[in-house]
């Protein structure tokens, strides 16, 4: 929306003080633009395993340090975008609204991610 | 898409600083983004040492006294000052609020007061809250019944019907939760915002009201309702400690349900 007014626009995000909520939500959409660039990576890993043409430029990068921190961001993402979308799925069926409870719901839903995460690459280090 | 920053006309400067009076031990500073329509300038923040042995425990008391004693040109609306008109919402401390029940105590470090964010600002502190009244007028907050009224008494309804409009009747329209939702900020052109849909959900749920088939029709559209992404700063701000994303989640639960 273009602003055509004479008079000003009261800040907004300049000023104001967001809750935790607020902040999951919009980390839940970042996750979600992120896990969509993520797949195509995945898809290039899957098409590069499966021994389809040189796949030595992508082995390469996924088994750099740099490769590998792309891959554990990737998975903090997809992690944190599925249990935010558990909590979204109580949300639509009315559960979870409560001011105190979804701030609770914010912060197990970082830390369950966390958690995954670590789980994750623990078991696929030791595999 | 969502413009994240100020407009040029908008960005907001350095202003004059007003000591406290002589002698006063016992100060605060408080910072309040000030905008005069007929200076053609920028609007920018004023910042005023106040008298604390002086003032009254609240926001409101705090700018009360500015105006009387340290600046009569700042602009604000209040009315009540216990919390039941909404006129002295602004943003204080980073969230929106009431002046008049919001206590300097449980502030701390210094007091920054803003209007309502990511509205057309009038003067001050007063922003211009036609569209948000014009939103609350589209949900058509009054009952639609096909029936007559009895010609001797109220319509009649159950406790347990009336119960169903407990945080949902209670909204003073201050409008701190519309101008504190980011999705409000973007859409509000086209998305009603929490306090219209919660104040559509009230007749929704009302038994008496004949006409919800019509008011989710109205409803049933990308931007109206459907904006909502449960960011819950609605909830989180409400004075009144109403609970507009709920009433959202549950009309689009009687919207499924309708669809069978």
């Amino acid at each position: 929306m273009a602003w055509n007014d004479k008079r000003p626009l009261s800040p907004h995000l300049q000023i104001y003080k967001l809750p935790l909520t607020a902040y999951v939500s919009i980390g839940n959409r970042a996750a979600g633009v992120v896990n969509c660039i993520a797949m195509v990576l995945l898809v290039s890993v899957i098409a590069a395993a499966s021994g389809a043409g040189d796949s030595s430029t992508i082995l390469w990068l996924v088994n750099s340090w740099f490769g590998k921190l792309v891959l554990f961001g990737f998975t903090l993402s997809l992690y944190f975008h599925m249990c935010n979308g558990i909590r979204h799925l109580f949300w639509d069926v009315g559960h979870g609204f409560d001011v105190d409870t979804a701030t609770k719901t914010a912060k197990v839903s970082i830390g369950v991610a966390v958690a995954l995460t670590i789980i994750t690459w623990i078991v696929a280090s030791a595999s | 898409m969502a413009e994240f920053r100020l407009p040029k006309n908008s960005i907001v400067g350095p202003g004059k600083h007003y000591p406290a009076p002589e002698g006063a031990t016992n100060t605060r500073t408080i910072k309040i983004y000030r905008y005069d329509p007929d200076s053609g300038k920028n609007p920018h923040i004023d910042t005023y040492d106040v008298d604390m042995d002086s003032c009254g425990p609240m926001v409101l008391d705090a700018i009360i006294k500015i105006k009387n004693e340290m600046d009569s040109t700042l602009t604000f609306r209040r009315s009540c000052r216990e919390g039941i008109c909404g006129s002295c919402a602004m943003n204080i401390d980073g969230s929106n609020t009431l002046a008049c029940t919001m206590a300097l105590a449980d502030i701390e470090g210094d007091i920054t007061i803003y209007p309502l964010p990511h509205q057309s600002v009038i003067k001050d502190l007063v922003s211009d809250l036609t569209n948000f009244y014009a939103q609350y007028a589209s949900v058509e907050p009054w009952l639609k019944s096909d029936s007559p009224a009895p010609p001797d008494r109220e319509r009649l309804q159950s406790p347990e019907d009336r119960e169903k409009l407990d945080g949902a009747y209670e909204c003073i329209l201050c409008a701190c939760c519309s101008t504190s939702c980011p999705s409000y900020w973007w859409n509000s052109d086209r998305y009603l915002g929490p306090a219209a849909l919660l104040a559509s959900y009230r007749w929704l749920a009302d038994s008496r009201d004949d006409a919800t088939g019509d008011r989710l029709d109205d409803l049933e559209d990308p931007f109206k309702l459907y904006r909502c992404h449960t960011i819950m700063n609605c909830a989180q701000v409400c004075p009144k400690g109403l609970n507009p994303a709920k009433a959202i989640a549950e009309t689009k639960k009687m919207l499924v349900e309708r669809r069978g």
